[in-house]
């Protein structure tokens, strides 16, 4: 094995150093890993959401699939538990709730990867399976409120502590509106819970504490939506919400508006890769970028005939990591093997 | 087999046919009704196939379930005739339906 191979976190500076870090882990950034580990490359994977699976995970993890090659339903959910079975053998590591941010090619042709939380890679291949782009939280379409968007509209809370003396409008009816509004309550100068109707989707804990909360008069709860925003400077001054009872107006000046996610190409536009409508052109042969050691597979690339399948994807990670076994052992032949009868790949599945 | 006519903000309108068993919201990607998104193809998992009920047609087409009740709260301006178009099949009974499209979908 080159010592190449061999995942450390060895490099200078406290970077990762390794063969491949896949940008995504839904269900082909998963099954990349499989393929991967058939030919002896390690890999890293990095994913925004808090749990592997992406969209199947995060959107329909209780919806049936019927178009998985021989299994005639599985819904989301367990196409993702059962992915993560079959990639156990090759133990990849998670990186979950980060955002690949930088991405620069190194002198010696391998790149410098960093993460919003400050994470480097150092690694030979970069593996984009990164599906509709990441999930990052909807703005909700008011009018000007980019600017106030980080002084006092949030999307997350950081620092608690900076809600100190705040009158809080939070937003929204799902478990992030309803945890901000328990947790805030105690800490805010005043917190007002807005939703459009008088029914939760959060934990029924949850909506109890707030009912009761709010029963005592420590919380304000109100029925309607946000129009608009007021202030200046980004700094917010007061939100026009529209109730039954006609529009009034709030003091507020911290907005924290949870309307779920959203999926956006973000930093990927910037890391100079051809692109054409926010999808990355790639070969049909080896699914490498026109960024020669970058490949995107899934929903991401785009080529004549492609198909947003769960299962084209599965294909275009067979056939990407092909290449990336002659980026990684630059000097060995690769023999076509079967799961079926390779001695040698089931001692890696670890079956023999 | 069903007319459907969609009103855009601007008060433009365009009347397509839909088959009897589809979706509204996929009659509307099929002849490219400017405003209907449809991200998540269909699995009532967004939110941006948000369209308003024309009062005459509210009874036919129904209440929004509760999943979609739970997806429209991810929804810009959500009213009392609001649904989501990928919850609404095409009948013989919707024949003439009129919707609006709001201004924004998110």
């Amino acid at each position: 094995m080159a010592a190449d191979s061999d995942t450390t976190a060895g490099g200078g500076d406290g970077e990762i150093v390794t063969d491949v870090v896949i940008i995504g882990a839904g269900p082909v950034g998963l099954f990349a890993v499989f393929e991967l580990g058939l030919v002896d490359v390690k890999c890293h994977l990095v994913d925004i959401l808090g749990k592997v699976g992406g969209q199947c995970a995060e959107l329909y993890p209780e919806k049936p699939i019927y178009d998985i090659p021989g299994l005639p339903i599985v819904s989301g959910q367990e196409l993702t538990d059962r992915l993560m079975e079959q990639i156990k053998p090759f133990g990849a590591t998670f990186h979950l709730g980060e955002r690949i941010d930088g991405l620069a090619r190194r002198a010696d042709g391998r790149f410098d990867l960093t993460t919003d939380a400050g994470k480097k890679f150092n690694t030979r291949v970069v593996v984009i399976a990164a599906g509709g782009g990441s999930f990052t939280p909807k703005r909700p379409p008011l009018d000007g409120i980019e600017a106030f968007e980080g002084k006092s509209v949030f999307y997350s809370v950081r620092k608690m502590s900076e809600f100190m003396d705040k009158d809080v409008l939070i937003v929204g009816g799902g478990d992030s509106a309803l945890d901000w509004t328990l947790n805030l309550q105690p800490i805010a100068k005043s917190v007002t819970l807005l939703h459009r109707r008088d029914e939760f989707r959060g934990a029924p804990h949850s909506v109890e504490k707030m009912r009761a909360l709010v029963a005592e008069g420590k919380l304000r709860l109100l029925i309607g939506q946000v129009t608009a925003l007021h202030g200046t400077d980004g700094w917010l001054e007061d939100a026009i919400v529209k109730t039954k009872d006609g529009e009034q107006k709030l003091s507020v000046n911290a907005l924290m508006p949870f309307f779920g996610l959203t999926m956006k190409l973000g930093p990927i536009a910037d890391w100079g890769l051809h692109l054409e409508e926010n999808l990355i052109p790639v070969d049909t042969e080896k699914f490498e970028t026109s960024e020669p050691g970058i490949f995107a597979v899934g929903d991401i690339n785009t080529y004549p005939g492609k198909l947003k399948l769960i299962l084209s994807g599965f294909h275009e990670a067979a056939l990407m990591s092909q290449r990336v076994h002659k980026y990684v052992y630059p000097d060995k032949k690769l023999m076509f093997q079967y799961t079926t009868s390779s001695s040698n790949l089931q001692r890696k599945l670890g079956v023999k | 087999m069903a007319k459907i006519t969609f009103i855009q903000p601007d008060g433009s309108q365009q009347t397509v046919e839909a088959k009897t068993g589809m979706t509204v919201m996929e009659a509307a990607k099929l002849n490219d009704i400017a405003g209907i998104e449809a991200e998540c193809g269909g699995a009532c998992a967004c939110a941006t196939c948000h369209v308003y009920v024309d009062a005459a047609w509210r009874e036919k087409t129904g209440k929004p379930a509760e999943m979609e009740e739970d997806m429209l709260d991810f929804a810009f301006d959500v009213r009392d005739e609001s649904r989501l178009s990928c919850q609404i099949k095409v009948s013989d009974a919707i024949d003439g339906l009129v919707l609006r499209v709001p201004s924004k979908q998110f």
